[in-house]
């Protein structure tokens, strides 16, 4: 079990290495930062010791370990845009990011999982039908028109949810919650709705999926018969048996969540890293991106890590594997 | 059926279909064997003869649309066709267990084995303790001839063999000490040398606890050793029952007969195998009269009018006219 968690650990860093690598290109690929930070009026010494100031001068390998070592240390520099440190910059947007793709998620599950089931062992009813139908429709609507939907009948129509921010948050440290408040969570409610729609269909497909291919397994056709009730076959022999690509897909998709937040954030006015992330493409702002691209890598990364660790507590042949 | 001793499993005139949109198939036609307690009955016949659906129809476990559609099955007298789902979740593992053939696949490989154990055992014996079942759990596996029980309780089945888990598989079926055992073809998915195993640990534990066995197998050498009675299925019918000795030595209806000729003797040097010509009707397309006339050298004409019931032999029953008036 050591063994696998040290193999996996390592697995991570150097996938971080190579996203870093990348996130560095974006650097030299982008064009001179010297342009865009200096006013027309600056003179070529000013340049020069921006230049100088921002190590761009090196070489390209000494460069790029600066940044690897700075990044570790979690320093990505100044923002091209308004000189603040990067990595203070997308901790303060970190929380509303966070928060609003925990709940997603958690909704999804609460939500998806049961229904899955429900379709699965229901199999042919008229409700279960219905359920499969609406999930294509789940499936297939982009977040930004259920956003924009949702909007449109909870704020707009009938004036009950609020339409855009989110709310009054509490600090705790450096992390601010909008947990803690009942504006914070009323704000909370439509954005994750419309961050989760996607993946509560796709999790319920899922469920629904596995959980009758496992009841067409021998060892769940050898519990019937052992004369162990249905209802105990249903929710310890399969669908144990299915939360090993649900964890996967689960995991992954707060990855994917965080990544494609974006969107829902940009209806939503949320004030989050997506939102942080527009702003510095539209000004160029190269620290910025390269640094949310390393912490959505990094989110990633752990993300995956986790689920191999998962994997393994949940089935223990992967225990023993090498 | 002249023994005085009860049966523990009695068929009657089993009948199975499978409705379906070209019409409705019969499976299984006017089934009717019994099985005493302690008894071995082995039920062999080709692929889709029927034998593994008959099992499937005595545990309940039919696969969806198939029904049955005719007569009964008792077990120890009870009528056990027809209950309910629920009422067969307690027949199914305390009165009979059940054994299948693939080891690999029969145990949920997220459990350990003592789990599954003690898991059936207090589905059926209600009030015992976890650690009564723990206890009861490594007595079984000490039973089925598993080393080192006290560990091994607590193994995954990714962690056994293929013949050690098919101890651990008959360990399951064993646990609530059932009238009845149905082994589908518990032998086929294991090394020739563990099969002996296998079926002579089957057959002591049926002896000692008085169980009666339904053990469906192709495996000649299989009924041979272990089986008390043999049946023999052709296309969804019983076509011949009898004492295994005189079954295979001198099997009465001319498909059995057709069936040990192509057994290759050890040590003899064949050319060429012998081989019945021709194969198995559909279940669709089943000949007027004797389902086997087409392949018989035997048959007559009356082998295609009419179909025979199964009429006693010397010292069983064979569904053939040979044995009522010749096939004229």
């Amino acid at each position: 079990m050591l063994v696998f968690v040290v193999k996996k650990l390592l697995n991570a860093a150097l996938v971080m290495l190579a996203v870093s690598f990348l996130a560095f290109l974006i650097f030299q690929l982008a064009g001179d930062p010297v342009d865009m930070m200096s006013s027309e009026q600056s003179t070529q010494a000013d340049r020069d010791l921006l230049r100088e100031r921002l190590g761009l001068n090196d070489n390209f390998l000494v460069q790029y370990v600066r940044f690897v070592a700075n990044a570790a240390q979690g320093n990505f520099g100044i923002s091209y845009r308004n000189g603040q440190e990067v990595l203070g910059l997308i901790a303060d947007r970190f929380p509303a990011t966070m928060e609003l793709v925990l709940v997603a998620t958690v909704l999804s599950l609460l939500i998806g999982l049961p229904l899955g089931i429900l379709t699965a062992i229901k199999r042919g009813t008229w409700y279960s039908e219905i359920l499969q139908f609406a999930s294509i429709i789940g499936v297939s609507l982009p977040s930004f028109v259920v956003g924009i939907l949702l909007i449109l009948v909870f704020s707009v129509t009938l004036g009950i949810l609020p339409a855009f921010g989110r709310g009054e948050v509490v600090e705790l440290g450096w992390w601010s919650t909008g947990f803690l408040t009942k504006s914070g969570l009323m704000a909370l409610i439509l954005p994750s709705i419309s961050l989760s729609l996607y993946q509560v269909t796709l999790i319920m497909r899922l469920v629904r999926a596995e959980m009758l291919e496992v009841m067409r397994s021998d060892y769940v056709k050898f519990a019937r018969a052992r004369g162990i009730p249905r209802h105990r076959i249903y929710f310890r022999h399969a669908l144990r048996n299915c939360l090993m690509p649900v964890v996967t897909l689960t995991a992954m998709n707060i990855g994917t969540l965080i990544a494609f937040a974006l969107i829902t954030e940009t209806v939503f006015q949320w004030p989050g890293m997506g939102m942080l992330f527009i702003q510095a493409v539209t000004f160029i702002d190269i620290p910025v991106m390269a640094a949310y691209l390393c912490i959505v890598a990094l989110i990633f990364v752990f993300l995956n890590t986790m689920v191999d660790i998962t994997y393994a507590v949940i089935d223990p042949r992967l225990r023993d594997a090498k | 059926m002249l023994d005085a001793t009860p049966s523990c499993l009695e068929v009657r005139n089993l009948v199975v279909e499978f409705p379906g949109r070209h019409g409705t198939v019969t499976a299984l036609n006017d089934i009717t064997l019994d099985i005493r307690p302690g008894e071995i009955l082995g039920v062999v016949g080709e692929s889709g003869a029927g034998k593994s659906m008959t099992g499937a129809a005595i545990l309940g476990l039919l696969e969806r649309p198939g029904r049955i559609a005719g007569g009964e099955i008792s077990l120890a007298g009870r009528r056990i066709d027809g209950l309910g789902d629920r009422a067969m979740e307690k027949v199914r593992g305390r009165e009979i267990g059940a054994i299948f053939q693939d080891p690999l696949t029969s145990l949920n490989p997220l459990f350990t084995v003592g789990a599954q154990l003690s898991e059936t055992i207090r589905q059926h014996i209600p009030g015992t303790s976890r650690a009564q079942a723990r206890a009861r759990a490594v007595e079984l596996l000490q039973e089925v001839g598993i080393p080192a029980p006290q560990e091994r309780v607590d193994h995954f089945p990714h962690q056994f063999s293929g013949g050690m888990r098919q101890r651990v598989v008959i360990a399951l079926a064993l646990a609530a000490r059932p009238k009845l055992i149905i082994a589908d073809e518990p032998t086929t998915a294991l090394d020739v040398s563990i099969q002996a195993q296998i079926t002579g640990l089957l057959r002591k534990l049926c002896k000692e606890h008085d169980t009666a066995v339904m053990l469906v197998t192709h495996d000649m050498g299989v009924i041979a050793e272990t089986a008390d009675r043999v049946a023999v299925m052709y296309a969804g019918r019983l076509i011949e029952i009898g004492p295994v000795e005189d079954v295979l030595k001198s099997p009465a209806h001319p498909y059995t007969r057709g069936l040990m000729a192509s057994i290759p003797a050890l040590g003899a040097r064949v050319r060429t195998l012998h081989q019945i010509d021709g194969a198995m009707p559909r279940l669709n397309a089943i000949p007027a009269g004797c389902a086997f006339n087409p392949r018989c050298t035997l048959a007559g004409p009356r082998c295609r009018r009419n179909r025979p019931d199964l009429i006693p032999t010397r010292s069983g029953q064979a569904a053939c006219w040979l044995y009522e008036g010749g096939v004229e």
